[in-house]
């Protein structure tokens, strides 16, 4: 009989938190609950924020308007993830991609599907599809994922940023 | 003019699993060897600055407290720094700071990481509130960047395993590297998994446990020892989520640079800068700073790499070390790239030296690219 000797061994740990939102993102996500893209505008240099986060880091100032965008836009740049995440459902290969709502000056990652993988690319006009809406709670995943709209792709250049 | 030079460097080995000794084992390793190197002793120590990635990285929150002891900072000054993947770049910067500003003569400085007490990928990518669960790991983040990068420049699909192969063959010559693949070439490099389109598994950083110190010190000791002096340092940061905010050439990059540059009196990087240590943890880095750090026109990067300009034997070549592609324990990957800096200009890099190395550069970034962190060292005061 041999004996195993372990000098280590893996124990999980847990840890609660409480998560405040606060107040931009607080403001953002009723209205997601609500299934509307509410942005923030910067006074300043005019960049709109999707998701606000109640200030511009260009200008360093509070961004207090908001206005709606529609739930389309265009992919800015995306990869294709072949590893799976532990504890999330989602089957491998699948698509993370930067999304730019038309409107917006910054990019949020969402899934992309309904789509062959083959054909995503940089430029692809998409549209989010919503859960349905008894299922919609304050939070982004009432978006399942945007799907391509079949629309011309965009010019790459429209994700600069112009004052 | 910064008054201020590294005397000692001291790196353990690196490996996936440093079960032979705990956390505070493996930072005095490092220590003991960057002092032996530096010939000070405890007495000379006037403080201890400590770096690591995020504490949740090992589940120890503050550890500079628990190994106050193992770094020799009871009854010292003891700073802790933490910029994410950058930080062990900003804390020899930090630690040279304290030298500079004349309250300390000699500083001693350490980071670490020892990722086999967890699982820094997926700790990188937890579930955040109220957005979907998306991102898988630092590599699924950095990926869309790179893609960018390939769609604006076209730049073709080899040069991602150009990289990795020659970083690889570099860390044979490095006998403290974590991976040593020898044979490795593209055709291997091809033939691995896909994890983040487009990088496939060994175009990835592996997970190390490891740690590298260095004592800095102003003249009074540099001048009798074999010492890499600071010409320029400088941290940078940026906003994620900045509107306008280039995430292929960061301008917080670009900034940080320029300044080192500027202090250390080069205006043609490529031609002045002898050899760089560069924090390449996905393949596709390396094209990617090149122009980032001024070494060449944008949409130039990949042509420098594809012609072997970055090999130990070429015009400016870029991580003798192996670099992070290589070893990778985060805390400390950083610091090994300014340390691997003074070493080669001190002429102490071993099989990986670079012939006649005057000048050299480290760098690190880290975060979702927004920190960086640079240093310029020479061996002439
Ligand atoms: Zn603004």
């Amino acid at each position: 009989m041999t004996e195993e000797k372990k000098d280590f061994f893996v124990s999980d740990i847990s840890l609660s938190y409480q998560y405040t939102a606060g107040n931009a993102t607080t403001r953002f996500l009723n209205k997601v609950a609500e299934g509307k893209l509410v942005a923030q505008k910067c006074p300043k240099c005019s960049a709109v924020y999707v998701p606000p986060r109640g200030s511009c880091p260009r200008c360093g100032i509070a961004t207090e308007e908001e206005l709606e965008l529609p739930d389309t836009g265009a992919v800015e740049s995306f990869t294709i993830v072949h590893i799976p995440i532990p504890g999330n459902p989602i089957v491998p290969p699948y698509v993370s991609a930067m999304i730019r709502l038309d409107g917006a000056d910054i990019s949020f990652l969402h899934l992309i599907q309904e789509i062959d993988l083959a054909e995503i690319r940089i430029g692809m006009r998409v549209q989010a599809v919503w859960k349905d809406k008894s299922e919609w709670g304050t939070t982004l995943e009432n978006i399942k994922w945007f799907k391509p709209t079949g629309e011309d792709d965009v010019d790459p250049l429209v994700f600069k940023f112009k004052e | 003019m910064i008054e201020a030079a590294v005397i000692g460097v001291g790196q353990t080995k690196y490996e996936a699993k440093r079960r032979d000794v705990s956390m505070g084992g493996l930072v005095r390793k490092a220590i003991d060897k960057a002092m032996l190197a530096a010939e000070v002793d405890w007495d000379a120590i006037d403080a201890v600055i400590l770096g690591k990635a995020p504490d949740m990285f090992e589940g120890v929150m503050m550890p500079e407290l628990s190994l106050v002891d193992a770094i020799g900072a009871n009854g010292k000054p003891l700073l802790r720094v933490h910029t994410a993947g950058s930080v062990g770049g900003s804390t020899a910067v930090i630690a040279a700071s304290h030298v500079c500003s004349g309250n300390f003569d000699t500083v001693l400085t350490v980071t670490y990481e020892k990722q086999s007490e967890s699982n820094a990928t997926w700790a990188l990518s937890p579930k955040y509130p109220y957005s979907p669960h998306i991102n898988a790991g630092a590599g699924g983040y950095f990926a869309p960047y790179m893609r960018e990068y390939i769609r604006r420049y076209d730049a073709p699909e080899n040069i991602g395993w150009k990289v990795a192969v020659k970083d690889r063959l570099n860390a044979l010559k490095n006998p403290l590297a974590h991976l040593q693949i020898p044979g490795i070439d593209e055709n291997m490099v091809a033939e691995t998994p896909m994890l983040w389109e487009p990088l496939r598994y060994l175009e990835s950083c592996p997970s190390s446990d490891g740690a590298c110190a260095m004592v800095i010190s102003n003249k009074k000791l540099a001048e009798s020892r074999n010492a890499a002096w600071i010409k320029g340092m400088a941290v940078r940061s940026e906003g994620t989520l900045s509107a306008g905010r280039d995430e292929v050439n960061p301008q917080g990059g670009q900034d940080c640079a320029k300044d080192i540059y500027d202090q250390a009196g080069i205006t043609n990087p490529f031609k002045e800068i002898d050899c760089a240590e560069i924090y390449v943890p996905f393949s596709w880095y390396e094209p990617m700073w090149l122009e980032n750090l001024h070494f060449c026109d944008l949409g130039e990067g990949w042509k420098l790499t594809e012609k072997g300009a970055t090999e130990i034997e070429g015009d400016i070549p870029f991580n003798m070390s192996g670099g992070v592609l290589s070893s990778n324990p985060i805390g400390a990957s950083g610091m090994i790239r300014f340390g691997e800096a003074c070493l080669q200009v001190t002429n102490q890099a071993g099989d990986h030296q670079v012939d006649g190395a005057n000048v050299a550069m480290g760098h690190a970034y880290g975060g979702a690219a927004q920190f960086f962190a640079m240093w310029i060292v020479s061996n002439k005061k």
